[in-house]
């Protein structure tokens, strides 16, 4: 028997009608017409910067910006930075793209269960909301929130007060806040500890179950464990109670904190937007589950609790998740429609600052920039996700 | 031939698909320990027979029995049994997400609360029993046709079921395989467990059985020892569908 | 040990013991199954019952049809509101045909007609032949002709002048009859083993799915007209169409590469040792199937197009959108804004849907040919 032998090296054929020298040649006409089409366009980009007096580079950074905002978490004002506008917009837009994808998956998910209820109503009021909000244009469904939630509540006098010390009119929603002072600093401590308590519970009684088959109750202690802590925390802070309550003044309801009618549209109508087409994804992962699945945990004597957990949620989840995270990719550039209804999200200041230097291209640029790397982050998550979760084959 | 009472009993036992009168008085009785071939053309309410037995379907007429305990909408009762009663299907059905042993594992702890080491002693137990314990570390889809059915067997057998139910089990593997799975069911009826089998693997039924039962059209038409069911047919359709099935 | 075998008496089939055709028996197993179902019913009609009535009564029973300013504000006022439908008897042709020249609207009209004539030939499958591109050819011509004017005696309108439902009808249409091919063009480029092509089109498509649309028009806006030789422009028309096809192509070839990778490798070993080329292979065999399989995103990407022509909006073209919010300026009828929107949310919703529905049927039509039946 003769032992094995390494490869020889690859011998290449430069002959002319080699399929290696072929595609040299085709890639080296490609890259010649993209760079040169690009030298063109970039010539005549120059001539005409220099002609219409446009200047070019990204110093204006560091210039006072000369517009306020209209909201922000952090504080700015007209005399600070370009560079600061731009993390404001960051913020604003991450503000409501994060809330809007915790409630459009929560929507989504009862949603997408609901078309799948044995119940012929709930399916078909189910199947009537995905229909409605898939088949019409965000924009249009954002114009619409935004006139019902600055034309047709009360003004800010006759503000309507769904609970005390809630004052929801045309100016937004006004809502007490608790004050911060040091000794939250002891709930939180309480909290952060109720959690790692929750966590080794759910070790132990995973133990206890591995070792004597009994299972132990997990989420009610778990959740009595996260208050009493809190609890326990807030008291030995000295049970700060004090809330900051909007009252109403003159004109005025002073207090409190607020969020604007713009921000309720952009969230509201990206969380409903959104949870459509979230509904759907998780009922087609749903229902890829093969019937036989079912049949064999049933033939097993499964419940239909430990059936849902055990068997169907994992594999459900498996085709659910990837899509779904595309889906938080979409509502996080949507939010850029926040512009045409005045919240000032990165797009918006980014054309305000564009319509006042008449630095286009950066301005865009520093748009792309932002979304592009928030893209190439989740997709990089979801690929590694996608790796561990792939079912292994042969 | 025993003479205690039945381990599973069909009484006048009727089931509807919608309008589709898919069972027709079906009386049947299965004494401990017996094996039970079940053949016949498609569409005859073969599957759907055994497959009232774990109740993974319901009948609407008649009164059934497992084990003691009557079949009806008392899911509790309907759980313990499926304690009892193992099913293999066409399919396999295996636990895609799950390694081999913890698809076998799984009902042990999750259903009959037996501590994880204990579950996974017994587990390689039946593993060697259909032997294939050099896969238990593996995903079913790493698996071969023969080989998924028979940790398909194995998982059904973690339950210490009394009653092995088999639904065309061999139905969807490649001829090569089809020995396999063939032996590890061999040696459980050797072993003495009671097993209902739908099959067209004549061979198995002649080899193995207490009895052929022969339906068609939702009826039992005929049922013999096998001896007597191959060599004399006492029905016209009994005869028509061997003729069928036994050319080549 | 077996029983003594019975005579064979054949039993007749008989009809199930509860009913199971019907109304009744229906009712009882889609609503009332269970205790949870019952308290589901029991929420959902309570809830249908608190808010159709009012409904019906504001948009049907109280409402003015009519475009009668007066009345509408009447209605608007009383206990029992009513909606404003007249808003829609009056503001229609602006909504419908935007800033377009009041007299001369019968050219968008006759235009956008004939555009959607030849969308409902292209989806009857008998028409695939070779002369739906000559029929496309003549309309997209005459689409153009009656629009711009300036020939056959037709007066000149500029092309920021289009708006309204013809503007969304034919920025949908031609960006995706451009998408297409380039999209096809891009997936293969993808998967070519050619690392320079294959590294541009992924980062075509990366940068371009990466961002949002509204950049894209920003883009196309602000900075083709830089990208120009001096001298010449670009029409505004034109700067937004390479934004949208741009932006739709990336998506379709993302789709497209979806079915490309779902063929089955067998296929193209199959036909190279059949003797068949790369271009052959692609375009007999690969394309073919690989279409088929993907029907669904398709028609979900060209749903999505046609309503992402409404952000054209921002960019100061006036589509179906834009052109209701340009109607609704007058301080005359703008308390009546709500009924405008959901008029225009009808339309859309009416042909989004109607794709949706056609995209179902083509699915089945085309798959019949290959699915075991």
């Amino acid at each position: 028997m003769k032992p094995a032998r390494p490869a020889p090296p690859k011998k290449r054929d430069w002959s002319w009608r080699s399929q290696a020298l072929r595609s040299v040649l085709y890639q080296v006409v490609a890259l010649a017409l993209v760079f040169s089409a690009g030298y063109y366009l970039l010539g005549n980009t120059l001539d005409n910067m220099r002609l219409r007096g446009i200047k070019s580079g990204f110093d204006f950074i560091t210039q006072p910006a000369g517009f306020g905002i209209g909201e922000s978490i952090i504080p700015f004002d007209s005399a600070e930075s370009y560079g600061k506008a731009f993390a404001v917009g960051l913020s604003n837009t991450l503000r409501v793209a994060v809330v809007g994808i915790v409630l459009a998956t929560l929507l989504g998910t009862l949603i997408g269960i609901g078309r799948l209820s044995r119940n012929v109503l709930l399916r078909s009021l189910c199947g009537a909301y995905v229909e409605f909000f898939r088949n019409v244009p965000l924009l249009l469904q954002l114009f619409i929130w935004y006139f019902i939630l600055t034309e047709t509540l009360p003004t800010i006098e006759e503000a309507l007060r769904p609970l005390p010390g809630v004052f929801f009119s045309k100016n937004g929603l006004q809502f007490p806040i608790p004050v911060w002072t040091d000794s939250h600093v002891f709930t939180l401590a309480g909290l952060a500890l109720g959690l790692l308590g929750v966590w080794w519970w759910g070790r132990q009684s995973r133990q206890h179950f591995e070792v004597t088959g009994r299972s132990r109750p997990v989420w009610l202690p778990g959740l009595l464990l996260l208050i009493g802590l809190g609890l326990l925390g807030w008291l030995a802070g000295g049970s700060p109670v004090a809330l900051d309550i909007p009252e109403k003044s003159e004109l005025n309801v002073v207090g409190g904190g607020s969020v604007t009618p713009e921000y309720m549209t952009v969230l509201v109508g990206l969380t409903i937007y959104t949870a459509a087409y979230i509904a759907e994804i998780v009922r087609g992962g749903i229902q890829a589950v093969p019937f036989g699945q079912h049949e064999a945990s049933a033939a097993l004597g499964l419940s239909r609790g430990k059936e849902v957990r055990l068997v169907l949620l994992p594999q459900a989840l498996r085709v659910i998740i990837p899509p779904v995270t595309s889906q938080f990719l979409n509502l996080t550039k949507n939010s850029s429609l926040a512009v045409a209804v005045g919240y000032p999200d990165l797009v918006s200041i980014s054309t305000t600052s564009l319509n006042q230097t008449g630095r286009a291209v950066e301005c865009i640029a520093i748009i792309m920039a932002c979304y592009l790397t928030l893209s190439l982050l989740t997709s990089w998550f979801m690929n590694a996700y996608n790796r561990r979760s792939l079912l292994k084959e042969r | 031939m025993t003479t205690e009472s039945p381990l599973i009993e069909f009484a006048g036992v009727n089931k509807w698909f919608g309008e589709f009168h898919v069972l027709r008085d079906i009386n049947l009785r299965v004494g401990k320990g017996e094996r039970i071939v079940i053949c016949g053309p498609s569409g005859s309410g073969k599957s759907t027979l055994i497959r009232c037995i774990n109740r993974l379907e319901e009948h609407q007429e008649g009164k059934l029995v497992v084990d003691g305990t009557e079949l009806s909408d008392d899911i509790k009762a309907v759980n313990a049994i499926r304690k009892s009663v193992g099913m293999v299907f066409q399919q396999f059905n295996l636990f895609p997400h799950l390694t081999v042993l913890e698809n076998l594992t799984l009902a042990p702890m999750w259903v009959s609360g037996v501590p994880k080491k204990e579950a996974e002693e017994r587990a390689m137990q039946q593993l060697q029993r259909v032997q294939i314990t050099e896969q238990a570390s593996k995903y079913p889809l790493q698996l071969s046709g023969g080989q998924q059915q028979r940790v398909a067997i194995a998982r059904a057998l973690c339950l210490t079921p009394k009653i092995m139910l088999f639904d065309e089990p061999t139905s969807a593997l490649d001829p090569e395989m089809i020995n396999e799975v063939l032996d590890v069911m061999k040696e459980l009826a050797h072993q003495g467990i009671t097993m209902l089998c739908v099959t067209h693997e004549m061979g198995f039924a002649r080899s193995v059985a207490d009895r052929v039962i022969f339906m068609d059209h939702g009826q039992i038409v005929e049922e013999n020892t096998p001896d007597e069911f191959f060599n004399h047919p006492k029905s016209d359709r009994t005869r028509d569908f061997l003729s069928k099935i036994l050319a080549h | 040990m077996s029983q003594q075998p019975y005579v064979f008496q054949t039993v007749a089939s008989r009809p199930p013991p509860r009913p199971v055709g019907g109304l009744l028996p229906w009712i009882q197993r889609n609503l009332l199954d269970g205790w949870t179902n019952v308290l589901i019913t029991l929420l959902v009609l309570t809830l249908l019952a608190l808010a159709v009535p009012p409904m019906v009564q504001w948009g049907l029973l109280n409402a003015v049809f009519g475009p009668d300013n007066a009345a509408c504000r009447a209605a608007a006022a009383a206990t029992n509101t009513g909606a404003c439908w007249g808003v829609v008897a009056e503001k229609y042709r602006l909504i419908f045909f935007g800033r377009y020249p009041y007299e001369q609207q019968w050219r968008p009209m006759v235009a956008c007609a004939l555009m959607i004539g030849a969308i409902a030939a292209s989806c009857y499958r008998p028409f695939w032949r070779g002369w739906l591109i000559g029929l496309w050819a003549l309309v997209l011509g005459a689409f153009f002709v009656l629009m711009m004017g300036g020939r056959f005696g037709l007066v000149p309108v500029e092309t920021s002048r289009w708006g309204g439902f013809p503007l969304t009808v034919m920025l949908s249409t031609v960006s995706l009859l451009i998408a297409f091919p380039l999209a096809i063009l891009v997936a293969l480029g993808r998967q070519s083993k050619m690392a320079g092509i294959r590294t541009i089109c992924v980062l075509y498509v990366e940068l371009i799915r990466g961002v949002p649309l509204i950049s894209v028009l920003f883009m196309a806006s602000f900075m083709l007209p830089l990208f120009m030789p001096q001298g010449s422009t670009i029409d505004v028309l034109v700067r937004v169409l390479i934004g949208m096809t741009l932006f739709t192509a990336a998506y379709l070839a993302e789709v497209v590469r979806g079915g490309l990778q779902a063929l089955p490798k067998g296929q193209i070993e199959a036909a190279q040792s059949l003797g068949l080329g790369y271009w052959q292979t692609t375009f007999k065999v690969v394309l073919p199937q690989a279409l088929r399989l993907v029907v669904p995103a398709t028609m979900n990407t060209f749903i999505g197009a046609f309503k992402d022509t409404s952000l054209v909006t921002i960019v100061s073209l006036y589509d179906l959108t834009g052109a209701l919010q340009l109607a609704l300026g007058d301080a005359d009828w703008r308390k009546f804004f709500f009924e405008g929107q959901l008029f225009v949310a009808a339309i859309y919703f009416v042909f989004c849907y109607a794709m949706s529905r056609y995209s179902l049927w083509i699915e089945r039509h085309l798959n019949t040919g290959t699915r075991r039946q």
